[in-house]
């Protein structure tokens, strides 16, 4: 049985009057990969903010293991923050720390583990991605790939329930971006987490998600399993999952016409 | 008339935004004053912190100083023995040390060494996410990063205002004593004899405690507050070195007439 870890009920959200959500309704299981895809300033990232309380709705409710995000105080959010691992676009590693002081930090500020075993779980986590090795590095060291890996040891530091990922494949490789995929399917698989990406790629996320909402006008445009939206009609859909120029979604920002802006 | 309503919108606008940062800064401040238990139990966090900001900016006190007290002898010599009394040049080096130049020549100093270093770091962890990435592993920015910096900036700024006051002597002694030959007897038994614990040194030394209060906070709270952009960290430091050279030239005059008057 899988039950709901996460629940987003008719959200609104935006900045001053233009609202970027519109009455958002998304629901992510235990256990099961779900991601969040949609066009650029869609406000997918924003949901991952709302979610992990740094913004708050306008209106309706995010529910984190049945308790409503934005009516706790800073103690109850930071009692929520522990539950996640979240990890950004671009890494955001402490620049100042070595990438074992970094994978480190979480278990240095929450736990009082002594130095040995805090030695090994570091160690560990920097296996489970692959850079064991380069512990020693500084992150001005590594490549944006690596960064990135090391920033999931660190957010899989404290063995999250939910590990949220901003944009984990933005400005990879094919190869790491293939490593990066297999290490969000293997470590939600074997923390039992529940797990959301953030995205628009959409050959690497149909290969391993389980579940896939797609956002569009604030709303909710289509959400279903990825066989389900490879199936699917809707020109939204279509438009996005084959890459196509012409549908729904303009290229172009609302505009004057060409000829009025040249001045012919 | 238009643009006359236009002007005092401006006029408005800048000083509601100047009022709003000040309220602004002095949330941080008593953020940072409730949240420094961490500072204080994790003392390593503070202590590397002032490595930075202190020990780091010892060269450039020590070098200034040197050469501030090596002016204020040969200025001081060619004005004194006008009236022959060049005995009195040791008198007046320490207490234009001791009294004004330590403590605001260091805090002019510290604003643009660590003041700028400190709000391009805290510019710059916004900018690239990473005190978002700390709230978001449910540890405060305000406790693990602010209040250490602000503590080690507050420790810093006496001890460094004693070192330049010391070495500033020091230069002076060397130009007065050693370079044109006043007695050396008289250049320190004067000192000694005029300079007052309480009214001269501590008067001093509270002198560049409230600079170091005012410079840090200043500098924290730019950066905390730059917009995470290059241009946004670029323009809260500038905005660092001149607020706090202000704020320190005016704090100076305010608690000098309240140290004279008492």
């Amino acid at each position: 049985m899988t039950d709901n870890v996460i629940k987003i009920q008719n959200l609104t959200f935006g900045y001053g009057s233009e609202l970027l959500h519109k009455g958002i309704n998304m629901n992510f299981k235990k256990g099961k990969v779900s991601a969040i895809m949609g066009g650029s300033g869609s406000g997918k990232t924003t949901i991952l903010k709302l979610i992990g309380g740094q913004i708050k709705p306008k209106s309706g409710s995010i529910l984190v293991e049945n308790k409503i995000v934005h009516e706790q105080n800073r103690s109850g959010i930071y009692k929520l923050r522990r539950k996640m691992g979240m990890l950004f676009q671009h890494g955001a590693l402490f620049t100042d720390l070595s990438v074992y002081e970094n994978v480190a930090f979480p278990m240095r500020e929450h736990t009082n583990l002594p130095e040995n075993i805090i030695k090994d779980l570091v160690l560990l986590k920097l296996n489970a991605v692959g850079l064991r090795g380069a512990y020693k590095l500084m992150p001005t060291e590594l490549s944006g790939g690596m960064a990135r890996r090391v920033a999931l040891a660190r957010a899989i530091a404290l063995d999250p329930d939910i590990i949220m990922y901003d944009e984990p494949f933005a400005g990879l490789d094919p190869i790491s971006m293939a490593v990066i995929c297999d290490l969000i399917r293997s470590l939600n698989d074997a923390l039992g987490a529940t797990s959301i990406i953030v995205t628009h790629d959409v050959a690497e996320t149909f290969s391993f998600a389980d579940y896939i909402y797609f956002v569009a006008d604030g709303i909710v445009a289509a959400e279903g399993s990825p066989k389900q939206l490879m199936a699917s009609k809707l020109p939204f859909v279509r438009q996005f999952i084959h890459s196509e120029k012409d549908g729904p979604v303009p290229f172009h920002v609302a505009a004057p016409t060409y000829n009025l802006d040249l001045g012919l | 008339m238009k643009s006359l309503i236009n002007f005092f919108e401006k006029i408005g606008y800048s000083v509601t935004s100047r009022i709003k940062r000040l309220g602004t800064a002095s949330r941080l401040l008593f953020l940072i004053l409730v949240s420094s238990g961490e500072s204080f139990r994790r003392f390593q966090l503070t202590m590397k912190e002032i490595y930075f900001t202190g020990v780091m900016s010892l060269v450039i006190i020590i070098v200034s100083a040197f050469f501030v007290g090596m002016v204020l002898g040969l200025q001081g010599y060619y004005t004194l023995e006008k009236y022959g009394s060049s005995e009195a040049i040791g008198v007046l080096v320490a207490l234009s040390l001791v009294r004004e130049l330590g403590p605001v020549v260091t805090a002019l100093l510290f604003a643009g060494r660590a003041g700028t270093a400190i709000t391009a770091e805290i510019g710059l962890m916004k900018a690239t996410e990473q005190l978002s990435a700390m709230e978001m592993m449910a540890v405060s920015p305000i406790q693990r990063i602010i209040a250490p910096r602000f503590w080690a900036g507050v420790i810093s700024m006496p001890i460094l205002a004693s070192i330049f006051s010391m070495v500033g002597i020091l230069g002076g002694y060397v130009i007065a004593v050693i370079v044109i030959g006043v007695d050396e007897g008289a250049f320190w038994s004067q000192m000694q004899a005029n300079v007052d614990f309480r009214y001269d040194i501590v008067n001093g030394v509270i002198k560049s405690l409230v600079f170091g209060v005012a410079c840090t906070i200043i500098a924290l709270f730019e950066g905390f507050d730059a917009p995470p952009t290059a241009e946004g960290v670029s323009r809260a430091t500038t905005r660092t070195v001149v607020t706090s050279s202000l704020v320190i030239l005016g704090l100076d005059f305010i608690m000098t007439s309240f140290m004279l008057g008492g």
